[in-house]
Formats: C-alpha cells, structure tokens, sequence
C-alpha cells in the first residue's frame, strides 16, 4: 500500500503537512483531492511551491475515485489530501477507503462549526459524514502532527 | 537612489514569531517600526488569514514577509500579492532583514528587495566557521 496517509486539512500542502508528516512519511507526491483546485491554474502553482521536491497532483474527486488503485500500487509513496470532509466522503463513497485510515489534520472555527480540539471544528453536516464514513470501515482520528496524541472519531464525538 | 512611496511592512508568520519579530525590531529602531504590522495565523483558516492580510495591506505599497513559505502563511502572502506590482512577497523573515527595510523602506522595489534578501542571508553564519 503506498498511500501512506489519507488526510483532511483545509490548508492542504502546509508547514505540518511537508515537514510535519512529510519528515516522517517521506511523500513522492502529495495527491490534492479537489474540485475546485483542479480548475485553478494559478492557485495549484502557489501550492506547487511549497511542496518541495514531491510531485503534486491536483484532481477532482471523480477522477480521483478512478485513480486510487494506481496510487495504491505504485511503489511512490503518495499523501492523500482534501480540505474538507464532504470531499472526503465523497471519495470513499461505495467503501472505496475501507480498511484505510483518515486523519483528521485541521479545519478551523467558523459559523455553524462545533470545537471539538483546538484545531478541529466541524459542522454537524461533517460530523454525520464521519460517522458514516467510520460506518464503511474506515478508522477514522484526529491527529495534527505524528508525535501528537490520535484521537479516535468516538472520542472526539463523545467529548 | 529611487524613492518611492515609503513601504509598509507586514509580517506573516506562526505562531507568535510576527508579534516577537516586531517587537525585536521596535525595541532597537523605536518608533521607526510603526511602519511593521504582526500577522500570526493560529486559529484562522486559509480565507481568513487571507482577508486579515488584505485589510491591513489596503492600498499601501507593500512588502510582506513570511517565515515559510511553504505554509499558510506563505499561501495567504502569495495569493495576497498576486496580480499586484504594489505588493511583493519575501520569505524566510529574519531580524536583520527587518532593520534593513524599516530603514531602506522608499526605496523602490527594484532597489529594496535584492537589499532585504541580501541582508537576511548575510546574517546567517557559524561561528567558528565551519566549511
């Protein structure tokens, strides 16, 4: 398996995420899930700056769907990210991540959103998706940086 | 020498490094880095952060440091300034490269920016120097 880690973040390819998990993990490439970016020139160029020596491949999450066995096989190691978790869910509809593990890497305070870890506020819209994501199979966490302590979706939904 | 329209400086970093940047460059240059405005991107996401940084840029000429630029931090400074000949970004903010902007600010573009890069690289040194 050589998507080394499924995760959603809305800042996408940032300073946790290429040295953070990036130290650890060691990307060949960081594959951006999102359709609006897939249809932004300009804006994949700004993210392509800050990826270092990685590839980076920005798609829509139908194209994704279609790519993920070839990530799967591929012998380069491959960070999987959305922004949000309606993409997510999205991507995994059908039980296509099942058995896989989604991190919950930070998505920040704004209308209609619940704290749930300072760096985690989800509408209840996104908290549904997870429940039915996890129902599929998927281990679902929230872990900012790989050193922190993972908290599971129970925990986190109890709280 | 050009003089242009004195710059404003925006910091843009994690954490509390702007605030600490700014007050380091206030306590040594006094009121001369009234022209130095903090930016920290905790608790805001990247639309925030953005919108932060256009509402204190406005219409000013100005230069907006980041400490990385790979971050959010560098994101919101490069889509900030994009499209804009009155707006450039620099990363990798360090102390030195503060003094020399609050002190070389009128300059234009053309003669500031290779003047802060130099001085915050030719800040960076070992010592003893070890090859």
């Amino acid at each position: 398996m050589s998507i080394v880690l499924f995760r959603i973040d809305e800042r996408l390819i940032h300073g946790q995420v290429v040295i953070g998990w990036g130290y650890q993990l060691r990307p060949d490439r960081y594959a951006v899930v999102d359709d609006d970016l897939a249809a932004s020139q300009w804006e994949q160029d700004l993210y392509r700056l800050g990826a270092g020596t990685a590839e980076v491949v920005f798609t829509t999450t139908e194209d994704a769907r279609e790519r993920l066995s070839e990530w799967r096989d591929d012998a380069r190691r491959t960070i999987l990210l959305t922004r949000d978790v309606a993409t997510m869910s999205r991507l995994a509809a059908g039980g296509t991540l099942s058995g896989e593990s989604v991190n919950l890497g930070g998505i920040h305070h704004g209308p209609g959103r619940r704290e749930l870890l300072t760096y985690l506020h989800l509408t209840a819209e996104d908290e549904e998706h997870l429940v039915n994501l996890a129902a599929t199979g998927v281990d679902v966490g929230a872990r900012d940086l790989p050193d922190a302590h993972r908290v599971p979706l129970k925990t986190l939904l109890e709280g | 020498m050009n003089e242009a329209e004195p710059a404003l400086g925006v910091v843009v970093g994690h954490g509390a490094l702007a605030q600490g940047l700014v007050d380091a460059t206030r306590r040594i240059t006094g009121g001369m880095a009234e022209c130095l405005a903090p930016l920290s991107n905790d608790g805001k996401n990247p639309e925030q952060l953005k919108a932060e940084l256009e509402g204190i840029v406005g219409d000013s000429r100005s230069v907006v440091f980041v400490d990385l630029q790979a971050g959010s931090c560098g994101m919101a400074a490069l889509a900030c300034c994009r499209d804009s000949l009155r707006r450039v970004v620099v990363t990798g903010v360090n102390l030195p490269m503060l003094l020399d902007f609050v002190f070389n600010r009128r300059l234009s573009f053309e003669e500031l920016v290779p003047r802060l890069l130099e001085s915050g690289r030719a800040s960076i040194a070992a010592v003893p120097a070890i090859e």
